[in-house]
């Protein structure tokens, strides 16, 4: 009875749930799109960032990536679309959008 | 070979849960449910059986033991009466939802207050709603066979939901009765081994029960656990023919005792049901048509096959051993009139509450309830459609 994780996205219907709504395995909030759940879309404006990082530890979501001390575009999969990261960065180089994107 | 024995109904009950050999028993005494426990314990010093006993400081949390029991993949069983199940009301729930089959030995007793320790339904009757499948029984026997058959329903993987074995308390949970046992490896042949798919102490498999579901998930998460409560039906019936080739017994979702051309019918749970067919013989042997509907299987409520069981009668009785308070009716009651005005069957019907608080039921009592039918025959009027039986007033 255990499927998919990644198939229980807000579409899913009664008869693909999990028995009991039980989830098997473990670090599955990763495979789960939780970014469906958000209201407002934040646009990362990669020419005024300066890599400070201030945004990136502010996240609840850890939806803003860090490679090789740089940060990449929001993982959209994940972000709530809370606005923190905006309020977080000092260059402006966050934007809210109305709406998910 | 069948052992004949004399055993009170806890006795019945407690020696088919020493046949099932379950893995775990969480347990908190309440009367007139303590002797399941009381002789399973003795089972258990005794090395009978290899089940791991817990002891709780109360029924929620030997719910709540059962629940991390089922969870962590072991067959998982408990027993108790009355406020005992009231306090595990909020877990049964929790148990049902996340689909572990537990099994819980219910001996039904009257519900606080006043206070009082004997039998009524108002126990089982009170977590009707919670997601469990009820099972009664009319004597020990019944008790002793739906124990029986009990995991099998609740842990056929397309049911995957808890399970309730009640019998009366006192009547039957009490008073000693002849029965036919199975022999040891019968029932465990029968009842085989739990092999569920998945569980907490699966090898090289994490599992996480009981997560929080937003509101996009809920109505589904509801549908899909009626389903499997549904799927009960036809399991119960499966088994119950599974049943009767090792036993020579038969069961079905209900019992009908000279009910085929009865023109008067009462429709009634438990041990009164035996009170029922001697006062049905009585009346037949002076020509009147009566007959009985036992109900086995409460949930899922058969509805379709009771109304279809009902179709021929004229005057119907149904009898609630509880005061639902909702000042209409008792719950069994509402349920068959909806299941006959769901198949346009019209009976002229009454509802009776009978028998709280271990209140006698004998045949001049229902005799009285047949009586009231006859009387709506000759006058054409049905009157109260709600009555207390035996009541001083």
């Amino acid at each position: 009875m255990a499927s998919d994780i990644s198939k229980l996205g807000l579409d899913v219907k009664w008869q693909d749930l999990t028995l009991g709504c039980t989830i098997v395995g473990s670090c599955t909030a990763e495979e789960f799109d939780t970014g469906e759940w958000r209201v407002d879309t934040p646009k990362f404006i990669k020419e005024k960032c300066k890599q400070c990082l201030l945004c990136a530890p502010v996240c609840p979501d850890s939806a803003i990536p860090v490679e090789n001390g740089k940060r990449l575009e929001f993982d959209l999969k994940h972000c709530k679309g809370c606005g923190i990261c905006v309020k977080a960065c000092p260059f402006d180089a966050i934007i809210m959008f109305k709406g998910v994107k | 070979m069948a052992i004949r024995d004399r055993l009170s109904g806890n006795e019945a009950v407690a020696n088919a849960m020493r046949q099932i050999n379950p893995d775990v028993m969480a347990a908190y005494p309440i009367t007139p449910s303590t002797e399941i426990p009381q002789y399973f314990t003795t089972f258990v010093s005794n090395g009978q059986v290899d089940t791991e006993f817990i002891p709780v400081e109360s029924e929620h949390s030997a719910m709540s033991a059962c629940i991390g029991s089922e969870a962590a993949g072991a067959r998982t069983i408990t027993a108790t009466s009355s406020c005992g199940l009231a306090l595990m009301w909020e877990v049964l729930n929790v148990a049902a939802s996340d689909r572990l089959p537990i099994c819980v030995a219910l001996v039904n007793r009257a519900l606080s207050g006043p206070i009082n320790i004997n039998c009524d339904h108002s126990d089982a009757m009170g977590a009707r709603n919670t997601g469990w499948i009820q099972v009664f029984s009319e004597n020990n026997q019944e008790a002793y066979d739906n124990m029986v058959m009990a995991y099998r329903i609740a842990e056929h993987p397309s049911v995957m939901t808890p399970i309730m074995v009640c019998q009366d308390g006192f009547i039957t949970s009490h008073a000693v009765e002849n029965i036919e046992l199975l022999e040891d490896k019968v029932v465990k042949d029968f009842v085989g081994e739990y092999e569920p798919e998945h569980y907490l102490l699966k090898d090289n498999e994490s599992i996480a029960y009981g997560p929080y579901a937003v509101t996009n998930y809920v109505m589904e998460a509801r549908r899909a656990q009626l389903e499997g409560l549904r799927n009960a039906k036809q399991v119960a019936l499966d088994v119950a023919r599974e049943f009767e080739q090792i036993s020579g017994r038969s069961y079905g979702l209900f019992e009908e005792y000279r009910l085929e051309d009865a023109d008067f019918a009462m429709v009634i749970i438990g041990s009164a049901a035996g009170t029922a067919k001697d006062t049905v013989d009585l009346l037949r042997d002076k020509g009147i048509k009566a007959g009985i509907l036992k109900i086995r299987l409460f949930r899922p409520f058969p509805a379709e096959e009771i109304a279809e069981a009902l179709k021929g009668v004229k005057y119907l009785a149904i009898m609630d051993r509880c005061e639902d308070f909702n000042g209409n009716c008792g719950p069994l009651g509402a349920e068959v009139r909806s299941a006959l005005y769901n198949k346009n069957y019209f009976p002229k019907t009454i509802n009776y509450c009978y028998g709280l608080g271990g209140r006698d039921v004998t045949v001049d009592s229902l005799t009285s309830v047949f009586d009231d039918l006859r009387k709506i025959e000759e006058t054409g009027e049905v009157g109260d459609v709600y009555r207390y039986l035996s009541v001083r007033e």
